[in-house]
């Protein structure tokens, strides 16, 4: 017995050593912290930050260099080269302009000969393809959009940093799916690091930012009605949420009172521009970004072969606004030049027939200015078929 | 005085060790097997063993290890059994119960729950092989069983949680997940799904109880500690024959707030607010999402929740605006 009580203790001592060098390894931010009061007095609506990570954020934001701006006049792009489909109403100089700066701020390391086949420019090669259709949803979220990118708008920049796929997307995983008989994880249950290394969900964007999906879950009434989302649901919705706090570098009240989450009333101005958001990455995951992917090699594609998509933070990448709230666009009015109506060019979306109602050749850019919600590019369910994502 | 004031025990008796009042019928006989531990003796009593485990203690161990194992073993499959992993992700693993659409199925696929209804029945029923256990053996030694019912307010909450709950909503879905961090996320994303738990009464009241038996803790445990050089931790002694250790704590007590527990009573005090603890949240566990769906709505129903004024002009829920679907 007592050689029994000598293993338990050392078996005790090794445990409680284990967990105290973890505590001090796990990779926490020292206080002290700073904190803004944001609401009424005494009720916890605060914004807290780390002075000492605001240097990192802001060199991770850095902005790129304006090219200098052309004089007026000269002869149209489509007419000074070949197969210009929907940037043909710049100048030759304007559109000179704009290829210089995408290259900057997409292809630096590559140059021109990441899109264009450097033998014959007006080849339609598939990342010229590609890049035609990004043209067109920038147009698309500035024009369209500006519930949530307001007046600032966004450019290649705001997504690609220089980079040509963007540091922070997001793809399909292959989690919550048994596999066996045994070690079901229902999709969680390991460090996420989209949900701030919670145990929460690992992927709560496949359902969420890929698909016309409800996040709403908390009860809308005081007593019980009918069944409402299931506790699993509210998780998901919950690491989203985790995901947008992390890329805007906020906490939850900045959009919420937290004592009410569900409140509109109770809420921060902000959650409005937000809800926009996530409705604008739901339509470029769905309408624009995921169509495209016949024009991917499948070294580009996810584990699940599905194209690399968008999320929060893609452009915020820890600042409230992208890149500080600098406004791009106006440096590079070129982009706005770009045509909405569908091209000869455009990838038909056969890969992805559940997509057929918004096929990239709609003319997206028809939708009324003053009701961007995507939610109304959605298809409409069948009859007597309920909303998609009501009930888990 | 500074001789009082200390962390660990003090004093540590060795003699031959004291084997306790025999008992008829054992049929489980203890062991006759008891040491001495000086490292022990620094935190409680210095003699380790007899041991007793008789049959229900020894059937409970068996159920228990084989509920930790299904959680562990179905653990370390999640990381595809990598040992490395299984330890760096241990405190995020977890065994999920059924996904919602197997409802309250006896048997779902295995690996879909099923190994989770497995691990609960095992767990409950080593718990409630323990509570047996623990009430016999106090029935054995002529003592009364507070230690059973106070135990079995916490089964209570357990049971609430992982059983009577899901049951009463129709799916085990509802239920937690075993694991450190799974269960933490799952318990903060029930306190959201159904509006705030801390506008649930009896989320209140158990609150109450919990903070309330530390301050008990400590007020009892100072006061004891701070007599001990009149001998105020023979406290049995003191209910019956209060010393000037006892009547110190007392009038210290009278100084500060007019009224005093007595050696009696505040271990009354300290096992209700104990036993409650765990049954008030059991209670608002249950209400939850069965009566009430969202208790920040329920509170604001029954002016339980103040209104503050508003510091940013009002918005409006935009899904509203466009009739569109949320």
């Amino acid at each position: 017995m007592r050689t029994g009580f000598n293993v338990v203790v050392t078996l005790g001592i090794i445990f409680v050593l284990f967990t105290t060098v973890g505590v001090f390894i796990a990779d926490w931010e020292r206080p002290p912290m700073e904190t803004r009061q944001i609401g009424y007095r005494g009720v916890g609506m605060e914004q807290i930050s780390n002075p000492r990570t605001q240097g990192d954020i802001r060199l991770e934001n850095r902005l790129p260099t304006v090219i200098d701006p052309v004089p007026p006049g000269g002869r149209p792009a489509r007419e000074a080269y070949q197969n210009v489909q929907i940037l043909g109403d710049l100048t030759e100089d304007q559109f000179n302009r704009l290829m210089l700066a995408i290259t900057e701020w997409v292809s630096p390391e590559q140059g021109c000969a990441y899109c264009h086949n450097v033998e014959n420019l007006a080849e339609d090669v598939p990342n010229k393809v590609i890049a035609r259709r990004m043209f067109q949803m920038t147009k698309h979220i500035n024009q369209n959009w500006t519930q949530h990118v307001a007046q600032t708008g966004v450019t290649c920049y705001t997504c690609h940093r220089g980079r040509p796929v963007p540091a922070e997307v997001w793809f399909r995983q292959s989690t919550g799916q048994p596999k066996g008989l045994v070690g079901y994880d229902g999709g969680q249950n390991h460090p996420a690091p989209s949900a701030g290394l919670s145990s929460l969900p690992m992927d709560p964007f496949t359902e969420q930012l890929d698909s016309p999906a409800d996040s709403r879950v908390v009860g809308k009434t005081a007593l019980p009605v009918r069944q409402g989302p299931s506790i699993k649901k509210a998780e998901y919705t919950y690491a989203l949420m985790i995901q947008m706090s992390q890329s805007l570098g906020v906490n939850c009240t900045y959009c919420h009172n937290s004592r009410a989450f569900l409140s509109w009333d109770q809420s921060v101005p902000p959650r409005n521009p937000a809800w926009h958001g996530i409705r604008m990455v739901r339509d470029l995951n769905q309408n624009f970004i995921s169509p495209l992917k016949p024009m991917y090699t499948k070294a580009k594609l996810g584990p699940l072969g599905d194209v690399a998509k968008v999320n929060c933070t893609t452009c915020h990448r820890g600042q409230i606004k992208p890149l500080g709230g600098a406004q791009l666009l106006k440096d590079n009015p070129e982009l706005n030049a770009a045509i909405l109506e569908p091209v000869a060019s455009m990838p038909v979306p056969a890969a992805r027939p559940e997509q057929e109602p918004q096929s990239p050749t709609q003319p997206v850019g028809r939708q009324p200015p003053a009701a961007p919600g995507g939610d109304q590019t959605r298809p409409v369910p069948p009859a007597g078929q309920p909303p998609a994502g009501q009930v888990r | 005085m500074a001789e009082y004031q200390n962390i660990f025990t003090r004093i540590q008796v060795r003699a031959v060790p004291e084997m306790g009042p025999t008992r008829d019928g054992d049929a489980f006989p203890r062991g006759d097997d008891a040491f001495f531990s000086y490292w022990l003796g620094k935190i409680g009593d210095a003699q380790v063993g007899p041991m007793h485990l008789g049959y229900t203690g020894v059937a409970s161990l068996i159920c228990g290890f084989i509920a930790i194992e299904i959680i562990g073993l179905n653990m370390w499959a999640s990381v595809n059994w990598d040992p490395v992993q299984f330890i760096r992700q241990l405190p995020w693993l977890g065994l999920e119960p059924p996904p919602p659409q197997y409802g309250l199925q006896i048997l779902p696929p295995l690996n879909e729950g099923g190994w989770w209804l497995m691990a609960g029945f095992f767990l409950t029923t080593s718990i409630f092989l323990w509570w047996i256990k623990v009430y016999n053996n106090a029935r054995a030694l002529g003592m009364g069983t507070h230690v059973a019912w106070a135990f079995a307010s916490a089964i209570f909450l357990y049971l609430s949680l992982g059983f009577i709950r899901p049951i009463l909503m129709g799916s085990w879905s509802e239920a937690v997940p075993f694991g450190i961090f799974p269960h933490l996320d799952w318990t903060a994303a029930f306190s959201i799904r159904y509006g705030n738990l801390f506008y649930n009464p009896f989320h209140m009241l158990s609150i109450v109880f919990l903070y309330g038996s530390t301050l008990l803790f400590a007020m009892h445990a100072a006061t004891i500690l701070a007599v001990s050089q009149y001998g105020g931790e023979r406290e049995i002694e003191q209910i019956v024959d209060r010393g000037t250790a006892s009547e110190r704590a007392a009038l210290f007590w009278r100084w500060t707030m007019g009224f005093n527990a007595s050696m009696e009573s505040i271990h009354r005090w300290a096992w209700w607010f104990a036993v409650l603890c765990t049954l008030t949240g059991g209670i608002g566990i249950l209400l939850t999402g069965t009566v009430v769906e969202n208790w920040f709505l329920w509170a604001v129903k029954h002016n339980v929740a103040p209104s503050y004024p508003a510091v940013y002009p009002p918005i409006t829920d935009p899904s509203l605006l466009n009739g569109a679907a949320q």
